[in-house]
């Protein structure tokens, strides 16, 4: 090692720079991706729904246009504002799955033989993809041979189909959807409460504290960071909804079960479609709404940021 | 523990529990379960209305057999696979470097990098999909893998970017400062140092990005059409479609479709789970 003594005069610009330098060099290729397929195309959206295209020709600058024939509803009667209304029940309910996933996970958090392999089994709903959860669901709500319609038979009710009624739908491609989510709230929760302190449910039990009590005052506090993940992956799943809806009523019946992301695809690129600028209004008023809880998201880790 | 570990309580109670649990699991798979026994029943059970019932006969092999043989099915799967591995290699390896940039160096705009990477991440694919569509023609690239995969590796860097520099903002800092005293290059600090410490990070997100691209439906419909290039989720769409009313086929195709990711989670289970909770619940 003989340079190391004269290294300082040898030293090039980049090796002098290198701790401010290095860090652009290590984020370029990441974010040149990012801007490229992320970032730039949310504002090219913003812009387009302010044309009339459709897909191939010159685009028409049309101002509010979209939006307004959203608002009134005048290009598509009974789309936008059903898609909104179920837009928002799929935010309610879908947040089930917060609770359903706790119950669950307390059922599971026992140490008896083979529990691991339970845990696993009850998680496999995740796991597969919604294209298959929705088959298999479209199949258990059949009118003719669905198990649904098997079990209400047996207690002298139905036939009903869950799938083909204007009122129901929505709730039926719901609960196909809270399968996988329960079971991905549940694991958060599992491995949750693997971490809460013994010390302190001992000390609850030596209050007296027991049940209910114990989880609401002891336990869920400690679970906190499982409950904000569970409520963030659960929020953008509910406005993500697409692939159900898509694979067992693409909307229907009579556009009844259409949501924002549902009805935009439809408009943009289904064969009622290639309607590019109405449907970017579409995905921006969507986006609009995501951007609430984002806004919410990044807030809360701001605030941790700041707490180290 | 809570609750109440099963042990300390009554006789009773354990053996209640003991008998619940294989009940719980039928009733919360059910629905998987009747897949699976359609899979292996014969056309004739169908138009014969035994739905529910026992097979009349075995006929697993046969249904199998032709989703393997005599269907668009191994190309879909094949399709899958060269999405999925592909992304997968892309968004770690991208993801590895923007979480060290973000989680060693300390710069001005660096907290506003790290959340842009974390907001972008969960915008609604609606609002990106025209623009990316047009994108990925003009690139000349609809239709291919190669545009499905290209995107992909794009937005999973955001989630991956997350995951990576909170994971590198764990690690003892004082190791990379004693490699810097030793005169160490930052490159060679990241790829000798902290590169072999992230192991865990990469198995956690390599699992991950593996089940969330596999299971990818909306990006395949859109950048993607035709057996050529469809992923197997796609793909099972069409097959649907070809043996419409082929309950038994159906099924099976669907197990198929399912399979690889869940095989994935089996064998990575630890990992999976620790990527699951975004590494904030330990």
């Amino acid at each position: 090692m003989t340079t190391a003594a004269d290294a300082p005069e040898q030293e090039s610009w980049f090796q002098r720079n290198q701790q401010r330098i290095a860090p652009w060099l290590f984020l370029a290729p990441g974010l040149l991706f990012f801007m490229v397929y992320v970032i730039i195309p949310v504002f090219q959206s913003f812009n387009l729904s302010l044309y009339e295209w459709d897909g191939l020709g010159a685009a028409e600058y049309v101002g509010m246009r979209n939006y307004e024939d959203l608002y009134w509803e005048w290009v598509d009667r009974d789309a936008f504002y059903i898609s909104l209304k179920n837009n928002l029940i799929w935010l309610i309910l879908y947040l089930l799955a917060i609770p359903a996933g706790l119950f669950i996970a307390l059922f599971l958090n026992q140490t008896v033989w083979g529990i691991r392999l339970y845990k696993s089994l009850f998680f496999f709903p995740f796991v597969i993809s919604q294209v298959v959860v929705g088959l298999v669901f479209t199949w258990f709500y059949d009118p003719t041979f669905g198990l649904l319609n098997e079990l209400l038979g047996l207690f002298g009710m139905g036939p009903l189909n869950v799938l083909g009624d204007e009122r129901l739908v929505t709730y039926g491609i719901i609960v196909a959807g809270l399968w996988p989510q329960t079971a991905y709230c549940m694991i958060l929760y599992l491995t949750g409460l693997n971490a809460v302190d013994p010390e302190q449910i001992e000390a609850g039990r030596l209050d007296g504290a027991k049940g209910l009590r114990m989880l609401w005052h002891i336990i869920l506090p400690q679970l906190r960071p499982a409950t904000f993940i569970a409520f963030v992956v659960t929020i953008i799943g509910a406005l993500r909804s697409f692939d159900l809806i898509s694979i067992m009523t693409q909307g229907g019946p009579f556009g009844s079960s259409r949501v924002l992301a549902y009805y935009m695809f439809e408009v943009a690129l289904s064969e009622y479609g290639f309607r590019m600028g109405y449907g970017a209004a579409i995905a921006v008023v969507l986006f609009l709404i995501m951007l609430c809880f984002i806004a919410y998201f990044l807030w809360s880790m701001y605030r941790e940021e700041r707490g180290h | 523990m809570f609750p109440k570990p099963i042990e300390k309580q009554p006789r009773a109670a354990q053996i209640t529990y003991q008998a619940m649990l294989p009940i719980a699991l039928l009733l919360w798979l059910g629905p998987l379960l009747a897949v699976a026994l359609f899979s292996v029943k014969p056309a004739a059970d169908f138009t014969n209305a035994n739905y529910w019932g026992l097979p009349s006969s075995f006929e697993g092999a046969v249904n199998y057999g032709l989703v393997f043989f005599n269907s668009d099915m191994p190309r879909y799967l094949l399709n899958s696979f060269m999405i999925t591995i592909p992304t997968v290699i892309g968004a770690v390896a991208l993801s590895s470097m923007t979480g060290f940039a973000l989680g060693i160096y300390k710069f001005k705009s660096n907290l506003w990098i790290f959340f842009m990477f974390v907001a972008g991440n969960f915008v609604p694919f609606q609002i990106l999909m025209v623009p990316v569509r047009d994108l990925t023609l003009d690139l000349g690239l609809y239709n291919t893998k190669t545009g499905l995969v290209l995107f992909h590796i794009a937005f999973q860097t955001g989630f991956c970017t997350l995951f990576m520099r909170n994971f590198i903002r764990a690690l003892p800092f004082e190791l990379i400062e004693a490699a810097r005293v030793e005169g160490i290059s930052e490159w060679r600090i990241f790829w000798y140092v902290v590169l072999p410490l992230m192991k865990p990070a990469i198995a956690a997100l390599s699992v991950l990005i593996f089940t969330f691209i596999w299971n990818d439906y909306f990006w395949a419909v859109v950048l993607t059409q035709g057996a050529e290039s469809q992923p197997v989720t796609a793909g099972i769409t069409s097959f649907n479609a070809q043996f419409r009313a082929a309950y038994q086929l159906m099924s099976a195709g669907s197990i198929v479709a399912a399979l690889p990711p869940v095989a994935m989670f089996f064998l990575m289970q630890k990992h999976f789970i620790a990527g699951l909770t975004l590494g904030a619940v330990k």
